[in-house]
């Protein structure tokens, strides 16, 4: 029985937390620390990691693969964003409003959109989040249309903290939301609920013959991605004052597929080590040749997906055996 | 065993489905006792399959009912008539592939205590839940595949894990689906071994086309043929039945 | 608005419907098919389209090539393209996750818009019909567009010529079988892996015709494959996957659609086809002619 023992206490204990998990907050602290001039930076890279873990709950864990996770990503911002241009500039509500909107939006489109699958079921995300861009391209007085919404006037936090062009206020703004959201990712992940998202993810069909409520699962979670990549968007145009089509584009639900991919899907840490590598890399590449960017990247998602599937993490585990 | 529920475990009464023009179920009356060990069989395409989707309710049926303890389940999905006792297997393994044994397992009890909606708290920190899991996998001398991940395992002990899932929701009727189905002959015995331990008062219906297995599981056969109930009886009546011969296409030397 | 004013509308947003049909069903026809057949789900599709627009649009711009020729060469150019393509990269990734597919697949749009514009520069193509189909065709009732009957005629033929070699030829029924069920024609001795490559590759050059012919309706331009992707999915996706005349039916309800709603309700075009398309699907998921 101890064999057995071993065996179960060591599943029981899957969830406890590793000593490499602090890696990514002492590093974010130390970025604080040592690139005091591109603290701008590094909180749209920790905003981005937000919209990109929130992607790998749906995508990663629960096995839906979306190309429209952008439509709550810009409703997040376009939410908080009308919100700062028309008198509300408080940033916490901000953020929930942005939240919930995403969520609503979430749940209603999920309802429809999750009773498919496959190609169908993408093409759903898809329609969904070109509807939404078309709409804030026509209600070009509330949004600003093509040009962007303009006026958005963001009160400091608890009306202390005051976003300024050095970013610190806006860095440690995002640290702290990151950190949180992580935190109840990481508990969704390693629950019973969690664990029934990769059962359904693994084969859905057998979840159907086990008994479990396969379409409900799916809109929780789904819902709840919803809600994460909406405060990503909010956090986004909180801090740079700007919320422009871009953020509803099929541009942007690609991209955050290919941030995750490069650090890898379903691991929670994915998010962590692809956004910033990409961001990184395409600030320094941006300054060269911004067109150009687009074909390396196409180029390095299709031998990622050739040779290191799996990404970073992918291939870190591959070395381990 | 009670006697306050006297009727099969599982019933079909008049049961049909077709898809356009192919009757795959023709008005099919079957019934399933308590602790049977009853086998469907028949040749390709006669609709043995099709019969178990409409059970579990995978499929709608055009007519007809489907009971479980004498309760109507007709209408219900499929995650309705697991709570109401009913499991099944697939024919194509159907496991979490990536995940471990012990995962596999663990997913359906969790489904089965009403775990599974918990969205806080570790999983781990339901212990009855794993212990069970393993228990069970021990019972059936697979510990030692217990974290590995079941796509690395044999065929034969994939299905075997695969009995083991449908066996932890705590069924009444199980539905096997080919249990024995394109596993190595080296490995047939162990699927055949852990059918003929199954617990004596779950009902258990085997769906087959291996002879050997169904002579030595079954106390009753069902033979059917394209959709239709040709003939029902213990295994010696069937094999020396000249319907069920014929339908087979020149004899089978085992029967 | 008089009755003849309204019937005059009625057959100009028909016209132009039917053009518009049918150039979105010969980009579309292709990816239903391939992806029926091997459920690949080939998001680059749109590239070839788009492809086959920049070959005929250089032809005749920049070299003088006769317009029938450089319809010609576009679809043999990027059938073979899409040979090259499909047994590179495709092919590792048959019955394998949908998500590398997908990705993969968007990877390739990427560098198809950076390629193209360091070819070809970042405006759109302008599409000049050949002179002896600019002006109009007068068929005593009413004049039409002569490039757009043009258009029309041709993928009535090209169409007619599909649905009949699909129906009386061994390719045709072999590509038939394929897609009703790959295990099964595999077991009766079809090479599917060939079979695909023949199929992905008529598909292809398909798409590559009827992004030239469609030239002045959908822009050539190196987003064409991103901003073009919603609809040819929707035309899949709504037709059914698989089906060949299920798409037809679709390009048809959203040509006509996209043109009426340009002429009668200009913007609210789009969102109206999202929401029905979304409505149709929730009725029937797998498309109006899918299979269960």
């Amino acid at each position: 029985m101890s064999a057995g023992n071993g065996a179960t206490l060591a599943f029981a204990r899957r969830h406890r937390l590793h000593p490499f998990e602090a890696l990514p907050w002492i590093a974010a602290i130390a970025a604080f620390l040592l690139f005091p001039s591109y603290l701008p930076l590094g909180a749209q890279i920790l905003a981005t990691i937000l919209f990109a873990l929130s992607a790998d709950l749906v995508l990663g864990y629960a096995g839906i693969v979306t190309l429209g996770h952008a439509a709550f990503f810009g409703t997040g911002a376009y939410t908080a964003g009308i919100l700062a241009a028309n008198g509300w500039g408080e940033p916490i509500s901000g953020l929930f409003a942005g939240a919930l909107a995403a969520a609503v939006i979430g749940v209603v489109s999920g309802f429809i959109v999750l009773r498919t699958s496959g190609l169908t079921l993408l093409m759903q995300t898809l329609v969904v989040a070109t509807l939404l861009h078309e709409a804030a391209n026509r209600a070009s007085s509330i949004t600003g249309g093509d040009d962007g919404l303009q006026g958005m006037q963001v009160w400091p936090i608890f009306g202390v903290f005051r976003f300024d062009l050095f970013g610190r206020a806006a860095y440690i703004y995002c640290f702290v939301v990151l950190f949180l959201c992580w935190w109840l990712a990481r508990r969704i992940v390693h629950s019973p609920f969690g664990r029934s998202l990769t059962g359904i993810r693994e084969n859905v069909l057998r979840m159907h013959a086990i008994g479990a409520p396969v379409m409900r699962r799916r809109l929780v979670i789904y819902t709840i991605s919803a809600a994460f990549a909406g405060l990503a968007g909010a956090l986004i145009a909180q801090t740079t004052a700007f919320v422009g089509l871009g953020f509803l584009s099929l541009d942007r639900s690609g991209t955050v597929l290919i941030m995750l991919i490069i650090g890898g899907v379903g691991r929670l840490y994915g998010a962590f080590i692809g956004v910033p590598l990409y961001m990184i890399a395409q600030d320094r590449f941006s300054e060269v040749a911004p067109v150009y960017w687009y074909f390396w990247i196409g180029l390095l998602m299709v031998l990622v997906v050739v040779f290191a599937r799996g990404g970073i993490f992918g291939l870190v585990d591959r070395l381990r055996r | 065993m009670s006697e306050a529920a006297n009727g099969p475990a599982l019933e079909t009464r008049g049961l049909c489905k077709s898809f356009g023009a192919l009757q795959v179920a023709n008005s099919i009356d079957f019934a399933l006792e308590r602790g049977a060990r009853h086998a469907l069989i028949g040749p390709n395409g006669a609709g043995k399959t099709s019969f178990v989707n409409l059970v579990t309710g995978a499929l709608t049926p055009s007519a007809g009912q489907v009971l479980i303890d004498g309760a109507e389940v007709t209408g219900l999905p499929q995650s309705e008539r697991v709570k109401r006792g009913l499991a099944r297997t697939f024919q194509v393994t159907a496991l979490f592939r990536r995940l471990t044994a012990l995962e596999n397992v663990t997913l359906a009890i969790a489904e089965r205590e009403g775990v599974a909606d918990d969205l806080f708290w570790p999983s781990g920190r339901h212990r009855r839940v794993i212990e069970e899991a393993y228990a069970l996998l021990e019972s059936l001398d697979l510990a030692d595949d217990a974290l590995r991940p079941v796509n690395t395992l044999a065929y034969g002990r994939q299905r075997v894990i695969e009995i083991a899932v449908a066996l932890s929701l705590a069924p009444k009727v199980l539905l096997l689906d080919e249990p024995a189905a394109g596993v190595p002959s080296s490995e047939t015995e162990l699927v055949a071994g852990v059918v003929e331990r199954l617990p004596p008062d779950i009902a258990v219906l085997i769906i087959d086309h291996d002879m050997d297995l169904v002579f030595r599981l079954a106390q009753r056969i069902t033979v059917l043929v394209q959709g239709s109930v040709l003939v029902e009886g213990p295994p010696e009546a069937i094999a020396r039945d000249p319907e069920v011969r014929r339908v087979y296409l020149g004899e089978r030397a085992s029967a | 608005m008089t009755a003849a004013d309204i019937l005059s509308a009625a057959v100009s947003i028909g016209f132009h419907g039917l053009a518009f049909a049918m150039v979105l069903y010969l980009i579309s026809v292709g990816l239903s098919v391939t992806m029926g057949m091997m459920g690949f789900v080939n998001l680059a599709h749109g590239v070839f389209a788009m492809l086959g627009g920049y070959i005929v649009t250089s032809l005749i711009n920049r070299h003088g090539v006769p317009f029938g020729l450089a319809l010609v060469s576009a679809a043999i150019l990027t059938a073979l393209g899409s040979i090259v393509i499909e047994r590179l990269l495709y092919r590792r990734l048959y019955g394998g996750d949908e998500l590398d597919q997908v990705l993969l697949t968007v990877g390739l749009i990427f560098m198809s818009v950076a390629a193209v514009t360091y070819v070809w520069g970042p405006t759109p193509q302008p599409m000049h019909p050949p002179r002896w189909l600019a002006g109009e065709v007068d068929l005593g009732f009413r004049s039409f567009p002569a490039f757009r009957s043009f258009l029309i005629l041709c993928g009535a033929a090209l169409v007619t010529a599909l649905w009949l070699g699909l129906e009386r030829t061994r390719f045709g029924v072999r590509i038939r079988a394929a897609v009703d069920n790959l295990r099964m024609a595999q077991s009766i001795g079809i090479n599917t892996s060939r079979l695909f490559t023949m199929t992905f590759a008529l598909g292809s050059g398909l798409a590559g015709l009827g992004g030239g012919l469609g030239a002045d309706l959908l822009a050539i331009s190196p987003s064409y494959a991103l901003d073009n992707l919603v609809y040819f999915l929707i035309v899949v996706a709504v037709g059914g996957l698989g089906s060949i005349r299920g798409p037809f039916v679709a390009a048809l309800l959203i040509g006509v659609a996209d043109t009426g709603f340009k002429y009668l309700l200009p913007g609210l075009g789009a969102f109206i086809i999202y929401l029905l398309t979304m409505a149709i699907l929730l009725w029937r998921p797998r498309g109006l002619f899918g299979r269960a």
